[in-house]
This record gives C-alpha cells, sequence and structure tokens, in this order.
C-alpha cells in the first residue's frame, strides 16, 4: 500500500469510475436513485485546464462539487497527486484544491469585507502567524487578480459581478492549490466581462501552473482556454479529445449538434451553415434509457444503442468517444 | 483609446452608428477624479440603524422606553417609601391615609406639615387600601414586568435559536425529530403547566431563602421554567425556517470546500446572517412575556406578596374600581405603554431590517 501511494503518476488528478447516486423518494417508503454523475473518468496533468460541458442538469456541476466531497461519492475513486481522496485525508488536501463557484452574488457572504472572505481559508488551514501577515497574504492575492488595495474593507455587495468573481478566485488561490474546479465562472457575467476573467484564468495558470476543471456549457469559452475538452450527456462522459481536435473533429452526435448550436458572428456563413436540431427532450436522469443515454436523440441509433451502453474507446491522438455507430 | 483619435474616421453608412471621434474631447483630470469618488462603505447593520431612527414612531416608542427604564431605575431612590411600607408620620402608623387620590394628603400628614411648616413627598398616583403609596409598587411592579419580559425573551432567544440553527442546519432526520419534538411542545397548554408547576413547587421546594427568586414568589419561577420549556418554539422554528434558506448558498458550500466546520460555517455565516430576524422577534418576544407575566398575576399566578407586578396591582384594583378607579388605570396604562412601545419598535425593526419589506 505505502509502495502504491509512493508511486507517482503523471496526472494531478484520476478520475476513476465516478458515481453519484443522490436518493429520490418516490413514495412513502420507496426510494429510487436519481444518477447524477454514472461511472465519469477522466485525467487531469498538472498545469492543466480541462474543459467539461454539456446542457443543464447533465451532471457537470456534481462532478465538480464531488470531486471536492461536497456530495459523499456513491462509487468509484478519485487519485489527487497520486493520494486516493478520503474522508480522512481530504481536510489536508483541500489546501490543494479548491472551487470557484457559479454565481459571484452567492458565493460571497454579505456580512464580510472583502479582505474577510479572501482570508477565511486561511484561517481554516491557519496558514498565517500575526495579524501582518494575513493582511500581506491577502493584500498579495488581492493584486493577483488585479483588485485595489481600498477594495480591502468594502462589502461584496459595494461590486459588480465581474469583480465579485475576481474575489471569489482570490479566494481560491489562497491556500495556493494546484488544481482549482471552476464551476461555470464566467456562466453569470456579460460577455465582455466574461472575455476579462477568462484571460485572467489563464494569466493565473501560466504564473501559478494550477490545474483547471473547468465547466461550463458553453463550448466557445470552454474551447478558449481548455487543453482539453471532455463532452457530458446525462451522466456520463460521451467524448473526451484535445480541444482542437474537438472542434475540427467530433464524433459523437452529441458534440456534434453542441457544435451546430454556437452562434456564428458572421451572417453569409451563418446562412450556408447546418443546424441539428435534436429531437424530443432529454430523458429524466430518474428513468435513464436503457444502453446509451443519448439514443433516444440519436439520429444514428440502432438496436445496438438500446441494448448495451457503449464505453468510452480510443480512435487515436486522445481522442475517445462513447459510440458504438462513430 | 486615445491612439484611435489619430485616425480620420472612415466614410460613413447610411445606417451605421459610427460615432465621429471628434465631436468627443478628453475628460479633464478633475472629471476623471469625480468618477473615483465612491459612496461611503455601508454595512447592512449599519443602513438598517439609520432606517429605524428615520422612523418616527420607533423614535418616539425608544424615547419613552428610555423613560420608562429611567423612572425604573431612579424613582425609588428619590421617592421616600417603600412599596411594603405602610406610611408613617413622624414614626407612627398613618391609619387614615388609605385609597388617597392622587397628589392628596391624609388628615395626619396634613397636621405635621401645619405644625412643623414642612412639605412631605406627594403621593403622586395616590395610596392604596394598605395605605402604601401607589406610585412607588407600581414602579416595581414595572420592575418585576420589565424585568420577567427581558429575561423571559433572552432564554427564548439562546434556546430558540440555537435549537433551531441545529435543526437547521443539520437538516434531514435530524431535522424531522427535533421539529416533531417542537410541535408537541406547541401543542402544550402552557397555563395549565404553569398552574401545575407552582402547585408542585409550593409542596415540594422553598425559595424564600434564594434573593431574588424568594421575593417573586414560586410562581414566577414556575412561569420562568415555563418560558423556557415552552415559548422558544416559535423562535426555533422562525430560525430553522430562515437557515434553511441561508444554508443553499453558495458561501455557505464555498466554506465546506475551504474544510471549515459545521461549528465555525453557523458561527461565522449562518448567525451573523439571520441576527435581523433574531432580533426582530426577541424585540417582539419582550412584550408577549410582559403581557403573559400581567394575565397569569391578574389571575393570581404571579409574584408573591407584598411584591407588586403590573398585572397583580390591576388584579386588586379591580375591587375597588367604582371608587377608585385611578388604582386600575395607572398599571394598565403602564402596561399598554411598555407593550405597545416595545411592539412599534419590532415592527420599525423588522421594516428597517427584512430585504422584502425595503422600498
Amino acid at each position: 500500500m505505502a509502495a502504491e501511494q509512493k508511486k507517482k503518476s503523471d496526472y494531478l488528478v484520476e478520475v476513476k469510475d465516478l458515481k453519484e447516486y443522490f436518493p429520490v423518494k418516490t413514495g412513502l417508503l420507496k426510494t429510487i436513485p436519481l444518477k447524477a454523475v454514472d461511472g465519469v473518468s477522466f485525467n487531469i496533468r498538472p498545469g492543466e485546464t480541462l474543459g467539461l460541458v454539456g446542457e443543464s442538469g447533465c451532471g457537470k456541476t456534481t462532478v465538480g462539487r464531488t470531486l471536492l466531497r461536497l456530495y459523499e461519492p456513491t462509487g468509484g475513486e478519485f487519485r489527487f497527486d497520486g493520494e486516493l481522496v478520503t474522508d480522512r485525508n481530504i481536510f489536508r488536501l483541500r489546501k490543494k484544491m479548491q472551487m470557484v463557484f457559479q454565481d459571484p452574488y452567492s458565493s460571497l457572504d454579505p456580512r464580510m469585507t472583502v479582505e474577510d472572505i479572501i482570508g477565511e481559508p486561511l484561517d481554516v488551514h491557519h496558514l498565517y502567524t500575526t495579524k501582518k501577515d494575513r493582511h500581506d497574504k491577502v493584500m498579495h492575492l488581492m493584486e493577483l487578480v488585479g483588485l485595489n488595495a481600498e477594495h480591502a474593507t468594502r462589502y461584496a455587495h459595494e461590486f459588480s459581478g465581474g469583480q465579485r468573481q475576481r474575489i471569489g478566485i482570490a479566494r481560491a488561490l489562497a491556500v495556493n492549490p494546484s488544481f482549482i474546479v471552476c464551476d461555470e465562472p464566467v456562466s453569470a457575467l456579460d460577455v465582455s466581462i466574461q472575455a476579462q476573467v477568462i484571460n485572467m484564468f489563464e494569466d493565473l495558470q501560466d504564473k501559478l501552473g494550477v490545474a483547471y476543471l473547468f465547466i461550463a456549457h458553453d463550448l466557445l469559452v470552454v474551447h478558449h482556454i481548455s487543453d482539453r475538452i471532455a463532452v457530458m450527456y446525462l451522466g456520463r462522459i460521451v467524448e473526451v479529445a484535445d480541444a482542437d481536435e474537438l472542434n475540427s473533429h467530433p464524433l459523437h452526435p452529441y458534440t456534434l449538434s453542441l457544435l451546430s448550436a454556437i452562434p456564428i458572428p458572421d451572417p453569409e456563413t451563418a446562412r450556408h451553415s447546418h443546424r441539428i436540431i435534436l429531437e424530443g427532450d432529454v430523458p429524466s436522469p430518474l428513468h435513464m434509457p436503457t444502453g446509451c443515454p443519448f439514443r433516444t436523440r440519436c439520429r444514428y441509433a440502432t438496436e445496438h444503442c438500446a441494448a448495451e451502453c457503449p464505453p468510452l474507446t480510443e480512435r487515436g491522438n486522445g481522442h475517445m468517444v462513447a459510440c458504438w455507430e462513430k | 483609446m486615445a491612439k484611435n483619435l489619430d485616425i480620420p474616421a472612415p466614410e460613413k453608412s447610411k445606417l451605421s452608428l459610427q460615432l465621429d471621434p471628434k465631436v468627443f474631447e478628453k475628460a479633464t483630470d478633475e472629471e476623471k477624479r469625480q468618477q473615483d469618488v465612491m459612496a461611503k462603505s455601508t454595512t447592512f447593520f449599519r443602513d438598517g440603524m439609520k432606517k429605524l431612527f428615520r422612523n418616527p414612531l420607533a423614535v418616539i416608542s425608544m424615547f419613552i422606553l428610555v423613560i420608562v427604564i429611567c423612572v425604573m431605575i431612579f424613582a425609588p431612590m428619590i421617592v421616600p417609601y417603600g412599596y411594603s411600607d405602610i406610611i408613617s408620620v413622624n414614626g407612627h402608623r398613618d391609619k387614615t391615609a388609605a385609597n388617597l387620590a392622587p397628589f392628596q394628603y391624609s388628615q395626619a400628614e396634613q397636621e405635621y406639615m401645619k405644625e412643623n411648616d414642612v412639605s412631605l413627598f406627594p403621593h403622586i398616583m395616590g395610596t392604596d387600601e394598605l395605605c402604601r403609596d401607589y406610585f412607588i409598587r407600581v414602579v416595581y411592579g414595572t420592575r418585576v414586568s420589565f424585568l420577567v419580559g427581558v429575561f423571559a425573551a433572552l432564554m427564548v432567544l439562546v434556546i430558540g435559536s440555537i435549537y433551531g440553527s441545529i435543526s437547521g442546519y443539520a437538516g434531514g432526520r435530524v431535522d424531522l425529530v427535533m421539529m416533531r419534538i417542537v410541535d408537541i411542545i406547541y401543542s402544550l397548554p402552557d397555563l395549565l403547566i404553569i398552574i401545575l408547576l407552582s402547585v408542585v413547587f409550593k409542596e415540594t421546594m422553598d425559595f424564600s431563602k434564594v434573593p431574588l427568586i424568594g421575593k417573586l414568589g414560586t410562581n414566577m419561577v414556575a412561569m420562568f421554567i415555563v418560558f423556557g420549556l415552552l415559548y422558544w418554539v416559535g423562535m426555533a422554528r422562525l430560525v430553522r425556517g430562515e437557515i434553511l434558506t441561508i444554508k443553499e448558498n453558495e458561501y455557505v458550500l464555498a466554506a465546506k470546500s475551504m474544510g471549515a466546520s459545521s461549528g465555525s460555517i453557523i458561527r461565522k455565516h449562518i448567525l451573523p446572517n439571520c441576527l435581523s430576524v433574531i432580533i426582530i422577534t426577541t424585540a417582539q418576544e419582550i412584550p408577549a412575556a410582559i403581557f403573559t407575566e400581567s394575565y397569569l398575576s391578574f389571575l393570581g399566578l404571579g409574584v408573591a406578596l407584598p411584591m407588586p407586578s403590573l398585572g397583580s396591582l390591576a388584579n386588586t384594583a379591580r375591587s375597588g374600581m367604582q371608587s377608585y378607579p385611578w388604582k386600575l388605570i395607572f398599571p394598565a396604562a403602564m402596561i399598554v405603554l411598555i407593550v405597545l412601545a416595545f411592539n412599534l419598535i419590532g415592527d420599525a425593526l423588522r421594516d428597517a431590517f427584512d430585504p422584502k419589506l425595503r422600498k
């Protein structure tokens, strides 16, 4: 066991067959599991960004939260820097992994000053010796994310969405983590602010070498920041590839439809492009279709798809797809 | 942007919104500085206090309460009569001083004043049927009622908010069990329990040696116990409901993802955010407790004689209502004044701090 722990792998984050089921009451005593995440596996190298895309309710956020043990995982394993993450070592590991939240309005405590918000992780992990030390560290973090020193005594409600998200990022960086889960950090922001915040994420990665799991539903944003992209559908990863590879040669029919839904800024090109519109609704995760979860909306679905769920298989160049037909 | 100024504006198309940079001028330094000026940083609490002091009803109520509290504290030092002492003139008990009207002197007092050419302290509210100064009795009655109200509210505050925050924060099965207990307590008849407890205490325990409680009597002990046992449930429910919504906020999740313990999350994030609800409910709990004490005393379940309370004063005044109406009016008016002032302050607090009622 000890030997196994010492063996360091290339990957900082290794997730294998992660499962998260929520019990849902359907009757007086009957509960059935809601399979929010059903067997997700991925790896992230140090300093790399993995984008995670999918539509609302597909389990992206749950993956991020389960990694940080905000939810107890139902199954699967998660290794961080070669070390198996359990309830026992999670407190120590939280110094190395942090999270940036989606809603910059509800993720900051309205009763705390910016200095206290950013200093909170320092308090929790006792990362300073004197009050001055804490102040200096907070000031450094604020400078890192482009906030003025005079903002320190202000309250969160006095800031714009973009500034609030910067505060949230500074808070995540306070413990000097090597991995940050970014849970749709830009979806609540204006497009112009989105660009600023995304560029800041990239700058911080260059400076500090952190790895990101970047969760978003906007493929353009994810393509811009990610080295690799994983596409999720109904609690499963259906395709993983390098960002450019996924953009130019998408294989899974779901990825194809997602890519075709990206608005094209040039009307001339847009007129000639073909938009794939999916039919039907997303099936309820309480009553998943047999076999491939996407088959109910897939044009290429066959009997094989209904009978058996396709595994994620390698198609060369690190491009992995879960589909029988492609 | 400054770079663009040198480039000649391209030819305008008809439907374009293109702006001509020539019609703009650069902002002066002073104008730029004006942009930097921001409003002074205010907290939610300070903002609420400002609103509170702008509410005339609240200010008047606070003023009245301050006066009542001052009278309560200082009147016994100034007035030369005791709440249980029969008025005495020149060392002799004054048997003629029963049931005097406000500012009236008894025969013995009038003679004494004439003989010695001095003036005695007036009986501001007259005297009662046992020749005791009524004003000082009302003041002591107010003291008792006030203390009961404040202590009961504090007890409700402590027990209710701790119970409610644990129940709300833990959620799930713990919450279910804790809230069913609250439901059961809600259905218990408080009056019956006070009567039962005071009967039991009278038979089994002797509080007469205990300093403060000895004077207040066993009924008061029973009443405090009932406040501690039963009256916190409303507060617990409110705090629980508030916490259920607060804990869904992402900042609580963020604190969890940092590794903060449940205790520190409750202390640092959850309680400060439901503080306004707690303050408001406590302010509204005080008059409720004063009222309960008054009606229990009125029913004869209140403080032990000779200690007065506003309710017991009103009760004894009932028998002579037609001849001496002021003896009922003074304590009743005092109850109304205090309860109304607290209620108005409670309402004003809610208006000032409840974000949903903000205009």
